[in-house]
């Protein structure tokens, strides 16, 4: 209970900072850091599953998207002293969010008793799935549609954001196309790491079907990977109209819609590995951004 | 209180601060980050219900648990895709702000 109180008291600080500090580059990085002690949270509810989400996706790759943005942006930060709200209006926000958190807070104070909950039929019908981890099995069997929806919602940001091209780079390649740190440090770090990486994510994508683990975590470790591969220059960007990489970004949803009735293990898994191949290509994708540099 | 239930409060706090930086910062980029806080919270509200729904041998619920990762995913996706709009209007307009342009500046 103690290291609860102070895990709790730790990422409520970190989360204060976040909204609190001057510079938007410090509040991003007090952002990531909230990210991987709520990872730890996640741990503490016993929800080891979403502790790899929140800290590859959540706090990893949200961080190095905002970071990006943050320094592209960072000598605008002048104007915002100008907008400031006045200060009756931040009181009012103060006041406003406070009771806000007060409702929510004795929400789960009222919470009934005892818990509703699918756990007993989640665990009953496992075995029929073949799979040993229930969240997976939520995932992948029970709950499959809201699933395809989910990697269909990615798809559907991805286009979103290539659509914010400019009309004369359309099929172009997106990012700088000028590698950090050429030859230094950073690339060989990348040049060690990308293979290990591309193993994890493998193993994590693998052994989610009886451990905690699965095709969103396994997917955004491979995505990390072809991010900072794709950063230091060691490959460059696709071009955004390739024939292959749009076959690769489709092939995870037009799988799914083959779904078969049966919930085999096998057939779960063959259906997983192309999902987890056009997730892992959507998330390094809206990293990299829209178009920005023509095709050679 | 128990564990799960201390965490649940702090779930309801992050969703206050997260919004009271939505309202009070000016800046779109601080504004996309207080919404990934109140989604934090937001998240952490449905792990409580999971962890309050432990039986047959599980730690917790694993329905609200995997809603939670379909969550974060599609949280990721919204982000990912507000940070492009940003850019391009900064791209276009050379300014990062939500004023429209006939307010003086």
């Amino acid at each position: 209970m103690a290291f609860d109180i102070g895990l709790a008291t730790l990422v409520l600080g970190v989360a204060a900072w976040t909204i609190a500090a001057r510079d938007t580059f410090a509040a991003v990085i007090g952002f990531v850091a909230f990210g991987l002690l709520l990872a730890l949270v996640w741990v503490r509810v016993a929800a080891p599953d979403v502790a790899l989400a929140e800290a590859a996706l959540g706090s990893g790759l949200t961080g190095g998207l905002l970071l990006s943005a943050s320094s592209r942006l960072a000598h605008t930060n002048g104007s915002a002293v100008i907008e400031k709200p006045s200060a009756i209006m931040r009181l009012a926000a103060a006041l406003f969010c406070t009771l806000m958190s007060a409702a929510l807070a004795a929400i789960v104070l009222l919470l009934p008793e005892p818990a509703p909950t699918l756990a007993p039929q989640a665990a009953a019908n496992l075995a029929a799935t073949g799979l040993g981890n229930p969240v997976t099995a939520v995932l992948m069997a029970y709950r499959a549609i809201d699933t395809l929806l989910e990697v269909v919602v990615l798809l559907l940001a991805l286009a979103g954001t290539w659509s914010l091209a400019p009309d004369h780079l359309w099929g172009g390649l997106p990012g700088r196309g000028d590698p950090v740190d050429r030859g230094g440090v950073l690339t060989f770090d990348a040049q060690l790491l990308v293979p290990i990486g591309i193993l994890v994510g493998i193993h994590i994508f693998w052994v989610g079907s009886v451990a905690p683990g699965g095709e969103f975590q396994g997917a955004t470790i491979l995505a990390a990977m072809w991010i900072l591969a794709m950063m230091t220059g060691l490959v460059d960007a696709p071009g955004v109209s390739g024939r292959w990489l749009r076959l690769a970004l489709v092939v995870g949803p037009a799988v799914f819609l083959a779904y078969p009735e049966s919930h085999a293990k096998l057939v779960i898994l063959t259906i997983e590995v192309p999902v987890t191949l056009s997730i892992a290509a959507t998330l390094a994708l809206l990293v990299a951004g829209p178009p920005n540099r023509a095709l050679k | 209180m128990s564990d799960a239930t201390l965490y649940g409060v702090l779930g309801a706090v992050l969703v206050g601060l997260g919004l009271f930086g939505l309202i009070v910062h000016p800046q779109p980029l601080r504004k996309i980050l207080a919404f990934n806080l109140i989604g934090g919270g937001v998240f952490l509200l449905f792990g409580v219900v999971a962890r309050r729904g432990a039986s047959a041998g599980l730690g917790g619920d694993p329905v609200p648990q995997a809603l939670v990762i379909t969550g974060l995913v599609v949280a990721f996706a919204a982000t990912a895709l507000a940070v492009a709009l940003l850019l391009r209007l900064f791209q276009e307009t050379g300014r990062a702000t939500l004023r429209s342009d006939d307010s003086p500046p």
